[in-house]
């Protein structure tokens, strides 16, 4: 019977799988806001089964929030990647130091 | 039935992540990502969250993709040059990985006996409106949240399109302010002349 750790360790694995493309991706800009989507479908995957089975429909709300609130920082995100890339002519991220961070 | 339908899709979620991660082409990653997202969906639905399926299909996979793909094949990066360096940041990664892996397991597995009192509730009837529910909730409780993510999606908007916005040295623009300003004078010179003689 399928309960709500095989749905939690799913989201977990899905979440940690997305901390390693983070880390690996050293190269990238798109790679990583790809894995910070990724990182939001796992936390959205966790409020959705515990909705499902605390049967609260809070959880499935805040979801709704949190697509909304992640599809606008996909699009400002990708707007900055290209005000970068216009002025760099370059996405790599060991190339962006100029604040010596 | 629904374990089937759960581990084939959880299998499905879980090597399209390790895609989007591994993949050498950023288009091959954003096709990987919409797989996760279709997945999910799927997923989605077995925990009879319809309306949050439909809408991570319509608005992740319609839209968000479709933006992240044209971004990607716009930038026109280097794959080989992309892809340098995967290796050197491997061990710290998978100790991260292994770090955040334990720690949820032992929240999640080795504490079942605690987390025993969540049941799945019966399944809803076939009548039963997922949207309904949330639709109202949505326009009672969280009315106000419901507005202040509309104007985080404005705010969206006009920080996107100001950001990408360029004005080019040398282009032609329209000014109407100009343009109404303007008085006979700046346009029409009445020269009185002589009218010329017949040959």
């Amino acid at each position: 019977m399928i309960g709500v750790a095989h749905y939690l360790t799913l989201a977990g694995l899905l979440f940690a799988l997305s901390v390693a493309g983070i880390f690996l991706n050293r190269k990238n800009v798109i790679i990583l806001l790809m894995c910070i989507e990724l990182m939001l479908l796992a936390v959205n995957f966790n409020f959705i089964t515990l909705s499902r089975f605390l049967g609260d429909a809070a959880g499935q709300v805040f979801v709704f929030f949190i697509l909304t609130v992640a599809a606008a920082e996909s699009a400002i995100g990708l707007a900055i990647l290209v005000v970068l890339f216009r002025s760099r002519r370059s996405i790599n991220v060991e190339e962006l130091d100029s604040m010596k961070g | 039935m629904e374990a089937v339908i759960f581990y084939f899709f959880g299998a499905a979620l879980i090597a399209s992540a390790i895609g989007v991660v591994t993949s050498r082409n950023p288009v091959h990653s954003a096709m990987f990502l919409v797989l996760a997202f279709v997945t999910s969906a799927f997923l989605w639905m077995l925990l009879e969250a319809e309306f949050l399926a439909i809408v991570l299909v319509l608005v992740y996979v319609g839209a968000v993709m479709v933006l992240f793909l044209f971004v990607v094949m716009m930038l026109d990066v280097k794959v080989e040059q992309a892809r340098a360096g995967f290796t050197r940041y491997a061990p710290l990664g998978i100790a991260v990985v292994m770090i955040i892996v334990a720690q949820l397991g032992y929240v999640v597995w080795a504490r079942t006996q605690e987390m025993n009192f969540l049941q799945a509730p019966p399944r809803a009837d076939a009548g039963f409106s997922n949207t309904e529910l949330l639709g109202s909730q949505l326009y009672t409780d969280y009315a106000y949240p419901f507005e202040l993510a509309a104007v985080i999606l404005l705010v969206a908007i006009v920080a996107a399109i100001a950001l990408t916005m360029r004005k080019r040295p040398g282009l032609k623009v329209q000014d109407v302010a100009r343009q109404v300003q303007v008085r006979r004078e700046d346009r029409v010179r009445l020269v009185s002349m002589d009218a010329e003689k017949g040959e």
